[in-house]
């Protein structure tokens, strides 16, 4: 019972906190709480066979299958606050509380008797026990679940099968329509422009920029772009003299550079100078 | 051993699973509720085989666990394919069939 005990609080609070949560995937992780905990409790209640199953197929498939599903529908579907039906919350909350009430008082108005324990069915071990039930007396369940198995996986083919309603576009097609394009509304047919490739940012999500300075739109992912993570290019420049600070520099001595080879030469200067500066002051 | 403090689990586990098909507005969130509430009747099937001294219970709970797995699939099959015309998985958009 000590199992029992330890895992019977979890599961209750991990079981509410699917009801509490905004993301589906935090949902999803409690839920995987609740099995795994399941799966204790079965191989306590004499269940070897039952606790593999809970673990491979809840924990490792099913549980898997949704996390599958909301990483392609959008992790970011989280649930609305608005109530479509009004006081439904507070009423669900209220018949649930009732239902619970109802079955807790019920269970213990009842009494279940002594416990037999599986010692004796279990007697050859759980999983030939097991086998021998499912192939005698529950053949006829067993050869019907096949049926629903096949069901299921040719129902999933068919309801995401998407069915393609126009020919593929070829390459010659492609070409066309990116002619046809620049002709209608001046679209640049040839690729789009790399990300801007800096001394400090090379990611995709720094924008190239175009001779006059400014940022070229099209060099940067949409999704990016949509979801704000695109980095700024001109604040690029920005933790120069930031890092000018941190080596000793004052960023006013930063003298006005003409010629690139002037540049470089003069910042190795200054840099042994603020190297040697840091040293004297330790 | 008692058995009753395993069906009182049960019954806690399905009245949240309950409770969360009622509240959760998100369908795959209602849809692991559903799970839930499967499991927890799982636990009394395997409690009670425990109490009962066969394994009639057991098999029963390896039944509800084959249909899960079916329903899963289908069900979110379902999803998949409402989010995909729809761009949205809550359970109030798909309301057609009200008006």
């Amino acid at each position: 019972m000590t199992a029992f005990w330890i895992l019977a609080p979890i599961m209750v609070l991990a079981a509410l906190g699917i009801l509490f949560v905004r993301k589906a995937v935090h949902a999803a992780l409690l839920l995987a709480v609740v099995m795994i905990s399941l799966a204790v409790l079965y191989a306590v209640l004499d269940a070897p066979f039952l606790f593999a199953v809970q673990i491979i197929v809840y924990t490792g498939a099913i549980l898997m299958l949704f996390l599958f599903v909301l990483m392609l529908v959008g992790v970011d579907a989280s649930d609305s606050v608005v109530e479509t039906i009004r006081g439904q919350r507070v009423l669900a909350t209220v018949f649930g509380l009732l239902l619970g009430l109802t079955l807790v008082i019920g269970i213990s108005q009842i009494s279940f008797g002594t416990v037999i324990g599986l010692d004796d069915a279990n007697e050859g071990g759980n999983v030939p026990a097991l086998a021998n039930l499912l192939f005698s007396k529950y053949v006829f369940a067993f050869e019907t679940t096949s049926a629903l198995l096949i069901t299921a996986a040719i129902g999933a083919m068919v309801l995401a099968h998407r069915e393609r309603l126009e020919p593929k576009e070829s390459q010659a097609d492609a070409a066309a329509r990116r002619m046809r394009e620049y002709a209608e509304t001046g679209r640049h047919p040839g690729p789009l422009p790399a990300p801007g490739v800096f001394a400090r940012h090379n990611a995709v999500d720094t924008p190239a920029l175009l001779p006059d300075g400014t940022v070229a739109q099209d060099s940067i992912s949409r999704v990016l772009a949509a979801r704000g993570t695109v980095r700024s290019a001109p604040a690029l420049a920005d933790d120069i003299e930031e890092i000018k600070r941190q080596l000793g520099q004052a960023p006013e001595k930063a003298p006005e550079v003409s010629g690139k080879s002037g540049a470089a030469a003069s910042t190795e200067e200054q840099n042994t100078a603020s190297t040697t500066d840091g040293e004297e002051e330790e | 051993m008692s058995t009753e403090p395993y069906i009182i689990l049960s019954a806690l586990l399905f009245t949240i699973g309950c409770v969360g098909v009622l509240v959760r507005r998100n369908a795959i969130v209602v849809f692991m509720c559903v799970e839930l509430m499967l499991n927890a009747s799982n636990l009394a099937l395997v409690t009670f085989a425990k109490a009962n001294g066969n394994l009639d219970g057991q098999i029963a709970a390896f039944f509800v666990m084959v249909v899960a797995a079916a329903e899963v699939v289908v069900g979110l099959a379902i999803i998949m394919t409402i989010f995909r015309t729809r761009r949205s998985a809550s359970v109030d958009d798909a309301s057609l069939l009200k008006y």
